[in-house]
C-alpha cells in the first residue's frame, strides 16, 4: 500500500490517482464528517493532529482496496491564505499541472468546474 | 516499409483483447494493483503524475502517414490534443484515461501500431538511424536488422523476465545517429576489410542513467547469418549473470563492467559456441522476405541539384538557411532528407499537436513515398524529398509553425519531459529547454555558434540523454529545491564519450547565464571552424571552469 510507514508532518493531506481516469484526486470531508474524494485541491481536509492523519490513512486503504484509487499518500502543506499548499515542489506539481501548459491541469480547472457544476 | 503478415495482426489483436480483459478484471476487483500494474506496463500504461501515460512504440522510428494520422485522431479524441516524441523515437500521450486504453489500443492495432516493449524488463523496442535506407555514407539499411530483432524478441519466452530493461539500436552508417554506444546493445552494420562483406560490430554494456558507460565491442566482424544466434548468447549470459539484488546493478553494463570486457567475451563466445545456430538464426528466405518490405522507393530520374531550388533559395534567404540546416544529402540525386524541426523557440521539445501531425502525415503522403521517422532528438523525418519540392512543404510546414531552422543547433534542445509530467523526475527539465531557447533565440547568433547539441535530463535516469550532450544538464533536488547540474564534452556520435562535471548545481535562473558563459569561451577561443566540441577537445575544461564559476559566484 502506498501510504508511507513513517507520517509526514503535519499539517497534512492526502492525495492518490484516480483509478480509472489516472487524475488527481484528494480526500475532503462531506456531510457528517464522511470522507469522499474531490478533484479541488483547494477542498482538501487538512490534518492538523494523528487522529485526523490516522482517518486519512484509513480512508486510503479503504478506497485503494474498493478499486477507487491508487498511490493515496499523505503530503505534508503549510497553510497560505487559508489554503493548504504542499511544501515540496514535486507534490505542488500535482495541485496544478505542467508548469509549461498553464491551460492544462488543475490550474486550468481541469475536472475542478465539472464537480462544482455537479 | 514493413507490414504486418497475418501473425503480426493476430499478435496486436490478442493483445488488445487481453488486456481489455485485464482491465475489466482491475475494475471489478479480480486484480489487485500489484496484480495489474506489470500488465499495464506491459502494455505502455504507466501512472504519471497527473494521469496515466500512454507510451506507443514506433518501430525504429519509422511511421507512415495513416500511423501519424491515426495518433493524431487518438490524441485529439482521448487526449489533450498533442503527443511527445521521445529520445527512444516512441510518442507518449499524457493524459489518457484507463478506461479508454483498451479502445486506444484497439485503433493503434488498426494501423499495425502497438504498446508492447515500451516498458518492463523485456528487449525495448529497437532503435535505428532516422535516416535509414537513404543517407549517402550508409553501407547498409539497418531496419530489416531492427525489424528481425522485434520479431525475434517480442514476448520472447526466455528473455521477457530479464533483470532489467534491454535497449538495443542498429545503425548502418559511418555517422552514428542512433547513439549505439550508449545501449546495452549496439549495432553497426559494416564492411570486412578484407572479405568485404557486411558484418555486424557489436558492443555491449553502454548506457547512461545512474552509472553512464559507452558500450564495449564484443565482436568486431560479426556475420549477418550469425546475428540471432551471438544476440541470444549475450542475452543469456546477461540473463543468468546479471544481478538481480539491486535494480540499480541490474543493467548489462554493470555486469560487464564486474565481469571485465575479456572475461563477459570469452562467456559470450563459449555459449555462442555451445548454441545450436541454424536452430536460432533466421531463415534467409524470412530475412529476405523482410528486408523487401525496406526496399527504396522508385525515386525519378534527377538532376543532382535542382535549378527550382536554387532559384527559390536565391530569392528567399530565410528558405534558403532552412535548407541548409535542416536538410541531409540524400543517395538518389534531386533528393534530400528533410528533418522537420519539434523544437520551434519556446515550446515543450518533441512536442506535436493533433494538426501538426496531420498537416506532417499529408507532406509525407504527398512529397515523400509516404514515409516519415521520428528521430532520437525528438523530430520528424521526410525521408524521400525532391528538393524542388522543398520551398512548398517549407511554406506548409510554416503555417503550421513547424519551420524552425535550428537541427543540430543550440536551440534544438533534447529534454525529457522532466517534473512537469514524469513521476521519477527530481526537477523540471522542458523550461530550462525553454529558457535557453529564448537565450538564443536570435537566428544569426545560432548560426555564429553552430552545432551544439544541448540535452536535459530531469533526473539521473537519463532519457534526455545529458551525460552525451555537447552541453548536459541534469535537474536534481537539493535541499528542496530544483538544482542544475551542468555537463560538458559528452558526445553522442561514434565518437561516443561522457560529460564531465563542471561544477556545483545551479539554480533554474542561473541555468541560461551558465550555458552563455561557456558559450563565451568557445566563441572567444575557438579557431576558424572549429565546432564547440572539437574547441572543449583541444583546449580542455579549465576555461569553460573558470566562466561556470563566475556563475557559481554571482549566485551564492
Amino acid at each position: 500500500m502506498a501510504v508511507a510507514p513513517k507520517r509526514v508532518p503535519l499539517p497534512a493531506i492526502l492525495l492518490a490517482n484516480d483509478l480509472l481516469d489516472g487524475d488527481v484526486v484528494f480526500a475532503s470531508e462531506q456531510s457528517q464528517g464522511a470522507l469522499a474524494w474531490t478533484r479541488d485541491p483547494g477542498l482538501a481536509l487538512v490534518a492538523n493532529d494523528d487522529t485526523a492523519a490516522e482517518q486519512l490513512e484509513a480512508f486510503a486503504v479503504t478506497e485503494f482496496k474498493a478499486q477507487h484509487v491508487v498511490d493515496a499518500y499523505l503530503v505534508d502543506v503549510s497553510i497560505e491564505n487559508g489554503v493548504a499548499v504542499p511544501r515540496h515542489y514535486r507534490e505542488r506539481m500535482k495541485t496544478l499541472g505542467p508548469s509549461n501548459r498553464p491551460d492544462l491541469g488543475k490550474q486550468a480547472g481541469d475536472g475542478i468546474q465539472a464537480e462544482r457544476r455537479g | 516499409m514493413y507490414r504486418y503478415d497475418e501473425f503480426d495482426e493476430r499478435f496486436v489483436r490478442e493483445r488488445v483483447a487481453q488486456f481489455s480483459d485485464q482491465v475489466s478484471r482491475r475494475l471489478d476487483g479480480s486484480l489487485t494493483e500489484d496484480e495489474f500494474k506489470p500488465l499495464r506496463l506491459k502494455n505502455g500504461v504507466y501512472l504519471q503524475l497527473h494521469a496515466y501515460m500512454l507510451r506507443i512504440a514506433v518501430p525504429y522510428g519509422t511511421l507512415n502517414g495513416r500511423q501519424l494520422r491515426q495518433l493524431a485522431l487518438i490524441g485529439e479524441r482521448f487526449d489533450r490534443g498533442y503527443g511527445h516524441f521521445t529520445t527512444r523515437q516512441n510518442l507518449q500521450f499524457n493524459w489518457p484515461k484507463l478506461r479508454d486504453v483498451p479502445e486506444i489500443l484497439g485503433l493503434l492495432a488498426d494501423v499495425e501500431m502497438h504498446c508492447i516493449q515500451t516498458s518492463g524488463n523485456c528487449i525495448r523496442n529497437v532503435t535505428a538511424d532516422h535516416f535509414a535506407g537513404v543517407a549517402q555514407d550508409e553501407i547498409e539499411d539497418p531496419r530489416p536488422t531492427a525489424e528481425l530483432i522485434r520479431q525475434w524478441s517480442s514476448l520472447h519466452p526466455e528473455f521477457s523476465y530479464l533483470p532489467r530493461k534491454f535497449k538495443i539500436a542498429v545503425t548502418g552508417a559511418e555517422a552514428d545517429r542512433a547513439v549505439t554506444k550508449a545501449h546495452d546493445i549496439g549495432l553497426r552494420l559494416r564492411r570486412h576489410p578484407h572479405t568485404h562483406e557486411v558484418c555486424y560490430e557489436v558492443s555491449v554494456g553502454g548506457g547512461l542513467g545512474r552509472t553512464p558507460m559507452i558500450g564495449k565491442v564484443v565482436r568486431d566482424y560479426l556475420p549477418k547469418a550469425d546475428l540471432l544466434a551471438f544476440l541470444e548468447a549475450i542475452m543469456r549470459v546477461y540473463n543468468l549473470e546479471g544481478r538481480r539484488d539491486n535494480k540499480y546493478k541490474a543493467r548489462v553494463k554493470i555486469l560487464v563492467h564486474e565481469t571485465g570486457t575479456e572475461e563477459f567475451i570469452r562467456r559470450v563466445e563459449e555459449e555462442f559456441a555451445q548454441l545450436d545456430g541454424p536452430s536460432i538464426n533466421a531463415d534467409p528466405e524470412e530475412v529476405a522476405r523482410i528486408a523487401a518490405y525496406f526496399a527504396p522507393p522508385t525515386y525519378e530520374a534527377l538532376p543532382a541539384v535542382s535549378r527550382t531550388l536554387d532559384a527559390m533559395k536565391a530569392a528567399n534567404p530565410a528558405f534558403a538557411r532552412w535548407v541548409e540546416v535542416n536538410t541531409t544529402p540524400h543517395k538518389a540525386p534531386g533528393y534530400t532528407a528533410l528533418t522537420i524541426s519539434l523544437k520551434p523557440v519556446g515550446e515543450a521539445p518533441g512536442d506535436a499537436t493533433s494538426e501538426q501531425m496531420r498537416i506532417v502525415a499529408d507532406l509525407a503522403e504527398q512529397f515523400s513515398h509516404d514515409e516519415l521517422r521520428v528521430t532520437h532528438a525528438q523530430n520528424l523525418v521526410l525521408p524521400h524529398v525532391r528538393q524542388r519540392d522543398l520551398f512548398t512543404i517549407w511554406q506548409r510546414l510554416g503555417e503550421a509553425k513547424l519551420a524552425s531552422a535550428n537541427i543540430g543547433l543550440i536551440t534544438d534542445i533534447i529534454s525529457c519531459p522532466g517534473l512537469d509530467y514524469c513521476a521519477l523526475a527530481t526537477a523540471r527539465s522542458i523550461p530550462i529547454a525553454q529558457a535557453i531557447q529564448h537565450r538564443f533565440a536570435s537566428d544569426t547568433r545560432q548560426r555564429d555558434i553552430g552545432e551544439l547539441n544541448i540535452k536535459i535530463s530531469g533526473c539521473i535516469n537519463a532519457c534526455g540523454h545529458h551525460h552525451v550532450g555537447h552541453i548536459g544538464i541534469l535537474g536534481l533536488e537539493k535541499r528542496g529545491i530544483e538544482s542544475y547540474q551542468i555537463t560538458l564534452g559528452g558526445d553522442a556520435s561514434e565518437n561516443a564519450a561522457i560529460g564531465e562535471i563542471l561544477g556545483p548545481g545551479l539554480a533554474a535562473e542561473d541555468v541560461p547565464d551558465a550555458i552563455e558563459r561557456i558559450v563565451n569561451v568557445y566563441l572567444a577561443e575557438r579557431n576558424e571552424g572549429e565546432s564547440f566540441l572539437a574547441n572543449v577537445r583541444r583546449i580542455g575544461l579549465s576555461p569553460f571552469k573558470a566562466a561556470f564559476q563566475e556563475v557559481v559566484h554571482a549566485a551564492a
